[in-house]
């Protein structure tokens, strides 16, 4: 047989990719939804967010009447000790996400379950892509409960329905958050596939959780340093170093994610550049932004994140096509 | 069809390691096969080669007449397989993970609700039907395994080891869970190194070394291959004398005769031979008190066997 039939016929794969899709994912829902680890998840989820929340609506009511944008004001506000809720979300989320990918592959591994799911009539695919749907279905039920849970609160607590213009923006701010979720849950399931030990893929994924977490933006500091040297302190120097670290620290998915929580959830944020006194000429400052200017500006963000899940989940793809089963 | 697994000059290598080397494997319809041979002898990665799980780096396979590596999802839909290991979810009852693997064979409700009954049935676990997988013998583990084979009607039974780890109790149920399949029809291919249950149920076995599949045939046509005598006979006589045993040896196909003790002559043999045996005794002079004769057993042909291998490579 020539290197071209070969070719040609290992191309023609026969059935679907996609058999058995649907079991996985039900299967992985279950047991996601039923698993201890997800009820302290979700108890933990509970409290941050019933707390911050009341917090939240203790401040509102001191100074009700004076803006438009009270439920968005659920999301945002803080008051010490206690940060608000967008940045309790900012590493809850991950930890959720790693938990439901951690042991995906090494644990079916583990239990001596995968050779013989495998040995059943689907492929390799259904089984990875089940894993990440379910994963992903689960952020998103999590997600939107709390979500319903903070208007039925804000409804309670202030008396005042939300407006168009809220829910809107909250609702984009759900996708991102789900998306956030998504980048972090498929890092998860892809160390699950490099790893044998789910507590050595666990820790890899929060390993890197935390490097972008604190360590990433001293990093990105640094590089713009010594790439963009400021010599002559000319203005243009300062802003090509400042804008070079800004694209850096925007590789990490915090970044983004805190940067879409500020366009959103801030509709008086024009711009998350640099903005220079004359390109502000003729703008109403303090004004807010419609909806629709407030997701164009986070669109590429957005865009980011779901890019960055799906090419992590076809690299995971990749490993787990080529691993063999056997121990 | 009478042949359902064919291998031709079946290759694969990891590296430089060559676990699996030319192999030419038949198996045939309805008969009970064992691969036999030490840990690291290619056993298992035929299997998964055999499922369409590993790649094979040359040669060719066929199953019912498909490739697995080409069509792996009507392969996998007729053939079942128990690894070594088998691992169930243990915070699932056995139904709840039976009912998995029907959903992912695409089985209606219906029917999968049907075939796991019957499952459960055949393998004796239906009282355990809603039990958490976790309290579970490592032999009902093993029963459970075949219940999920036995839901997708397979025409071919892969088993890894089956019997490894079971108590005698379990080994035994086990042994008959797979006679009672052998008599549906079903092809079994088993590899094992546990050598005497082999011999129980296997209608032919293969002796695989470094790869390789040295000896194939069943365990009458190895014994005389391996060790040139397949029968052994115990002639019992009051009065052993040496001319008695001159006299045995000098029977046809007679290949060893020796007195174990005063009473007890140990004739080795290539056929049943105690007719003429009991003649040559009697015409030499000797009483014939008893006469009986043993097959000659899996362990002695495999020891014998890789004795004379690691003899010629040293």
């Amino acid at each position: 047989m020539s290197a071209l039939e070969r070719a040609e016929i290992q191309r023609l794969r026969e059935g679907s990719p996609w058999t058995g899709l649907w079991a996985v994912v039900a299967k992985e829902m279950a047991d996601h939804l039923t698993s201890a680890r997800m009820r302290i998840l979700e108890l933990l989820i509970l409290l941050t967010a019933g707390g911050t929340v009341y917090v939240a609506m203790q401040q509102i009511r001191a100074s009700i009447g004076s803006d438009r944008f009270i439920y968005l004001k659920l999301f945002t506000l803080s008051q010490d000790p206690l940060p608000s809720l967008i940045g309790f979300l900012g590493f809850l989320v991950p930890l959720i996400a790693i938990a439901l990918g951690f042991d995906a592959v090494n644990g079916e591994f583990n239990r001596k379950t995968l050779s013989r799911i495998l040995a059943q009539p689907i492929y390799r695919d259904a089984l990875l892509s089940g894993k990440f749907l379910a994963g992903l279905f689960t952020l998103a039920l999590v997600f939107s409960a709390i979500w319903l849970l903070i208007f039925g609160m804000g409804l309670i607590g202030l008396g005042v329905a939300p407006n168009s213009e809220e829910v809107g923006r909250l609702l984009w701010f759900l996708l991102a958050t789900i998306f956030y979720g998504g980048i972090w849950l498929v890092l998860a399931q892809m160390f699950s596939v490099v790893f044998r030990q789910p507590a050595t893929a666990a820790l890899a994924a929060i390993a890197t959780w935390l490097f972008f977490t604190v360590f990433w933006n001293i990093l990105a500091s640094l590089l713009a340093q010594s790439l963009r040297p400021i010599q002559y302190g000319f203005l243009q120097e300062a802003l090509a170093q400042a804008e070079l670290e800004l694209a850096l620290t925007r590789i990490s998915p915090n970044t983004l994610y805190a940067e879409i929580a500020i366009a959103l959830l801030n509709p008086t944020v024009r711009s998350l550049g640099f903005v220079l006194p004359f390109q502000l000429e003729g703008a109403i400052l303090g004004t807010p932004l419609p909806l629709h200017q407030s997701v164009l500006l986070i669109w590429p963000h957005l865009t980011g994140l779901i890019a960055a899940t799906i090419l992590l989940f076809a690299l995971a793809y990749v490993l787990f096509q080529r691993q063999e089963i056997r121990a | 069809m009478s042949e359902v697994i064919v291998t031709k000059d079946l290759t694969k290598k990891y590296g430089d390691f060559v676990a699996v080397d030319h192999l030419n494997l038949i198996v045939h319809k309805g008969e009970v096969f064992g691969l036999l041979g030490p840990n690291g002898a290619g056993k298992t990665t035929t299997i998964l080669m055999i499922l369409g799980l590993t790649e094979p780096t040359s040669g060719s396979i066929r199953v019912l007449g498909f490739d697995p590596t080409r069509q792996p999802l009507t392969v996998k839909a007729h053939v079942g397989y128990l690894p070594d290991q088998v691992g169930f979810y243990d915070e699932l009852t056995a139904y709840e993970n039976l009912i998995y693997i029907a959903k992912l064979n695409g089985l209606p409700r219906e029917e999968a609700d049907r075939r796991i009954e019957s499952a459960l049935q055949k393998v004796n676990l239906v009282e355990m039907r809603d039990k958490a997988v976790s309290t579970f013998s490592r032999g009902m583990r093993q029963r459970l395994g075949v219940a999920e084979i036995l839901i997708k009607q397979p025409q071919i039974i892969i088993m890894d080891e089956p019997t490894q780890g079971l108590d005698p109790e379990g080994a035994r149920e086990f042994l008959e869970i797979i006679r009672t399949l052998r008599a549906e029809g079903i092809t079994i291919l088993l590899s094992s190194h546990l050598l005497h249950q082999v011999q129980a149920v296997c209608d032919r076995v293969g002796l695989f070394h470094r790869g390789k599949m040295m000896l194939v045939g069943t365990v009458d046509e190895l014994g005389r291959k391996v060790l040139g005598k397949a029968f052994r006979i115990y002639v019992e006589t009051p009065n052993t004398t040496p001319e008695i045993i001159e006299a045995l040896k000098q029977v046809p196909e007679a290949v060893n005769v020796r007195a174990l003790n005063t009473t007890t002559i140990e004739v080795e043999a290539t056929s049943d031979i105690r007719h003429e045996v009991a003649k040559t005794l009697i015409t030499a002079g000797g009483q014939l008190r008893g006469l009986s004769m043993e097959a000659q057993s899996l362990d002695e042909i495999y020891a014998q066997y890789f004795q004379e291998v690691e003899h010629v490579r040293a």
